[in-house]
């Protein structure tokens, strides 16, 4: 054999070498997800799986615009009570069931009315829909909703085969059909969920690989020994502890967003017998709790500078964040003082936090700088479970909880302080907050919103029954093969463009 | 003997009665309501309420058990909240993983320990005893998420050899499955070849100054076949209630190694289970368990019968 064939041969077998580790790519998970029906779910690590399955009607640009997925347009009727969608013409859903205004109708009537759905809050101002043709769908509103799009942006716009969802019903899960990119192969509870390039897929070109395999493995230090060893091509939510460490690593590669969720205290204002202390009777005592606790500090200490500091439901980065009410500075005196103001120069309160070991240590690190202004902090440790629990019940002073967030901003402030809230576990209770954000939620026009947004975050600053502390920072960390991965502030990873090189 | 395991069997149904009516009602008062838990961020009343009727929570806590308990002597174990699935399903697709793990497990703790026992009782106070004392000890004191993340990080990451964590059915790719399971079996089985070895050590040197063994030598027979076949025989009695109760433990799942490899077993499933107040897969996996356990017990009493024939008189 001549030299020069040789090196052909040895060409040749790498480059199908290359091809046959390129097809598969495998993405280690934080958690293992819950049931994968779009209607039924609720966890995050869920709509991750997702973003490769089940395709949306419409979807997000990093910057938060709604942007065409599944419908190519769509228009508002003036009284903003009907939402018309173009859908895109020749998808087919993973069984092959054509994809048209029925089955979108079908989809929003399964959020609706499945008996285990948890979307129906999220479709809620929905009250009917209208086939126009095979390509057209009206979206009849019972009132104005400003939300619906960004709803229809996640679980609520996914689209399942109606073929499918009718033969499995509640079970729909067991076998996901949708219309993304990846159809579904198999799934081993806790172990991994496989999933098949699917050849039909709208926007098929994009996709460069055969298969994707997610597997859950929950230790942090275990799942970046994995992408280390090359057993995993990609992880997500790398601890901010490791993110030096990635950074130090020449064969990986790193990349982050500010997600759309907070972390911050919720106070007891009125929620049974347990608001009856200083902390939920007096906005100045909140405030001096506020003044006292040096955001910047707990970023440093524990996530090492990697989150953002954060003072309302947006982050800073947001373009919903109010700028008029910047970060507040520590200020011990002043806090001082407030509590003097309040006749409470010693108060002493009892933080619940999660068992989870970087929590506590949040809830430590307050602990200390609000020592500073005369604070005692007790921090009982719940887990997580219970945690939910005693402050659905109101038994807690003050809780220190988060919120995933949500794509508009209503997502992460009605639900929270408004009178009648679902999750308002504050029972913080202000007609003229109600009045604001009920109003935000109905107008299209964004000035408007932003302006009433303005106004209710301004006497959320003033009340403090939430005292906002910092925003998660989604962190990847990838192998250095994988190419074109864009963070998106919802946490999600999108396979489109995304590629692997030997 | 087989009317002997009959009996065995008997006795046994009472025990299982009285195990499921304890873990039944003890998860009850775990604080912490499963609806929430499963609500998670999204908890709408509407929903909630849903739930805990679709889910029977609302029923008294007797009328639940009797549900349950009848529905299980049916076969029916319930349905997992979290994921809706069988919970019988879930048992089957763990089970498998736990028993080669365990038998792994055993086979290196076997391995290491007996020798390490036999040598050590043996050779009694020579630098021998001491050595495998010293490494049984470390073996029992060094905890298995730290030796796991070390082995990871050296064996995986560094030079490559295994894979770092993850399954794959044995009959699948046995080859790879033997190698995703090496590490988490030996982090497990070095822990208890340091049980083994010291029961071993014990029964050995009890063994080993009777008198039988000393006539044994006496008749002029070679120092090999006094001690493996004369003195080891007798001294596996307890040995083996050992390693059938390890085993059982294994069974029970190694919730840290199996949380540290990832490796998709019993005890990830009950821990998550637990967390999640995912109460049909916990009672599930308890009640079998339990079963599990009971088994091997008889399992045991069997084999004493046929190490020491003896015993079958008594």
């Amino acid at each position: 054999m001549t030299q020069r064939s040789l090196s052909t041969l040895v060409a040749a077998l790498m480059l199908s070498a290359t091809w046959a580790h390129a097809a598969d790519l495998r993405i280690g998970l934080a958690e293992d997800p819950d049931v994968l029906d779009p209607d039924q779910s609720r966890t995050f690590v869920g709509r991750i799986v997702y973003a490769s399955l089940c395709d949306k009607l419409v979807d997000i640009t990093p910057q938060l615009e709604i942007v065409p997925q599944l419908a190519t347009g769509w228009t508002w009727s003036d009284d903003g009570l009907t939402l018309t969608m173009t859908l895109r013409d020749g998808v087919t859903f993973q069984d092959g069931t054509p994809f048209d205004a029925e089955a979108v109708a079908y989809n929003i009537n399964r959020s609706k009315t499945l008996e285990e759905s948890r979307r129906k809050s999220e479709v809620a101002s929905i009250a009917s829909t209208n086939v126009v043709d095979a390509q057209t769908i009206e979206i009849k509103l019972a009132n104005p909703d400003a939300t619906l799009l960004a709803q229809l942006a996640d679980r609520a716009g996914m689209m399942l085969s109606p073929t499918a969802a009718t033969a499995a019903g509640v079970d729909f899960g067991n076998a996901p059909v949708c219309a993304g990119p990846f159809s579904f192969t198999e799934r081993v509870q806790q172990d991994r969920i496989v999933l098949t390039k699917f050849a039909d897929y709208w926007n098929a070109d994009a996709i460069k690989f055969d298969t994707v395999t997610f597997l859950p493995i929950t230790d942090g230090t275990v799942r970046l020994a994995n992408l280390r060893a090359g057993d995993v091509d990609m992880i997500e939510r790398l601890s901010a502890t490791d993110v030096a460490s990635v950074k130090a690593d020449a064969a990986l590669k790193m990349e982050q967003a500010v997600s759309l969720g907070y972390q911050g205290l919720t106070v007891n204002v009125g929620n049974g017998d347990k608001a009856k202390q200083p902390f939920g009777q007096d906005a100045k005592v909140r405030q001096a709790m506020s003044l006292a606790i040096d955001r910047n500090v707990i970023n440093q200490v524990v996530f090492e500078g990697a989150f953002a500091p954060g003072n309302q439901p947006f982050p800073p980065s947001s373009p919903w964040y109010n700028q008029a009410i910047p970060i507040p500075a520590r200020d011990v005196e002043k806090a001082k003082a407030l509590l003097a103001e309040a006749g409470v120069p010693n108060p002493t309160v009892e933080i619940q936090a999660s068992t989870d070991p970087v929590v506590q240590q949040v809830a430590q690190v307050i602990q200390a700088m609000v020592a500073e202004a005369g604070i005692t902090v007790n921090v009982v440790a719940k887990e997580f479970a219970t945690q939910l629990s005693e402050q659905t019940a109101g038994n807690y002073e003050i809780s220190l909880i988060g919120w995933s967030g949500r794509v508009d901003p209503d997502g992460n402030i009605h639900q929270f302080v408004t009178c009648a809230g679902g999750i308002n576990d504050s029972k913080y209770c202000n007609p003229e907050v109600d009045t604001l954000l009920n109003a935000a939620r109905t107008s299209n026009d964004l000035a408007t919103r932003k302006e009433k947004y303005d106004a209710a975050t301004a006497i959320l600053d003033a009340d403090s029954p939430l005292i906002y502390l910092y925003h998660q920072t989604w962190i990847w960390a990838l192998g250095g093969k994988i190419d074109g991965f864009v963070p998106y502030p919802d946490g999600m990873i999108r396979l489109a463009g995304v590629s692997k090189t030997e | 003997m087989l009317g002997f395991i009959g009996r065995r069997l008997v006795i046994a149904i009472p025990t299982i009665i009285l195990i499921s009516v304890f873990v039944f009602f003890l998860q009850k008062l775990l604080p912490g309501d499963p609806v929430l838990a499963l609500a998670g961020e999204d908890r709408n009343p509407e929903i909630l309420d849903f739930l805990r009727e679709k889910y029977r929570l609302n029923d008294p806590l007797y009328v639940q058990y009797f549900h349950w308990i009848g529905n299980a002597l049916q076969g029916d174990l319930g349905i997992s909240l979290r994921t809706q699935q069988p919970v019988l399903v879930l048992i089957g697709q763990k089970l498998p993983v736990t028993i080669q793990l365990a038998l792994m497990a055993l086979v290196i703790a076997v391995v290491i320990g007996l020798p390490a026992g036999i040598v050590s009782a043996y050779y009694k106070g020579t630098w021998v005893d001491w050595l495998a004392n010293i490494v049984a000890l470390s073996g029992l004191s060094v905890p298995n998420f730290w030796l796991g993340i070390m082995m990871i990080l050296l064996v995986s990451v560094k030079l490559g050899w295994l894979p770092a964590s993850g399954y794959q059915p044995f009959f699948d790719d046995p080859l790879q499955s033997l190698r995703t399971m090496l590490m988490p079996a030996f982090v497990l089985g070095t822990g208890l070849a340091a049980t083994l070895m010291r029961h071993t050590r014990s029964a050995m040197l009890g063994v080993l100054q009777s008198d039988y063994v000393r006539t044994a030598r006496a008749k002029g027979l070679t120092e090999n076949r006094v001690v493996l076949k004369h003195a080891l025989r007798n001294a596996l009695v307890p040995v083996v209630t050992v390693i059938t109760l390890l085993f059982g433990e294994l069974l029970a799942g190694a919730v840290l190694t199996e949380q540290i490899f990832t490796i998709p077993g019993f005890g990830k499933l009950v821990v998550d289970a637990v967390f999640n107040r995912d109460y049909a897969v916990v009672q599930g996996i308890v009640l079998c368990t339990a079963i599990a356990f009971i088994l091997m017990n008889i399992l045991s009493d069997a084999l004493y019968r046929v190490l020491n024939p003896r015993m079958a008189a008594t």
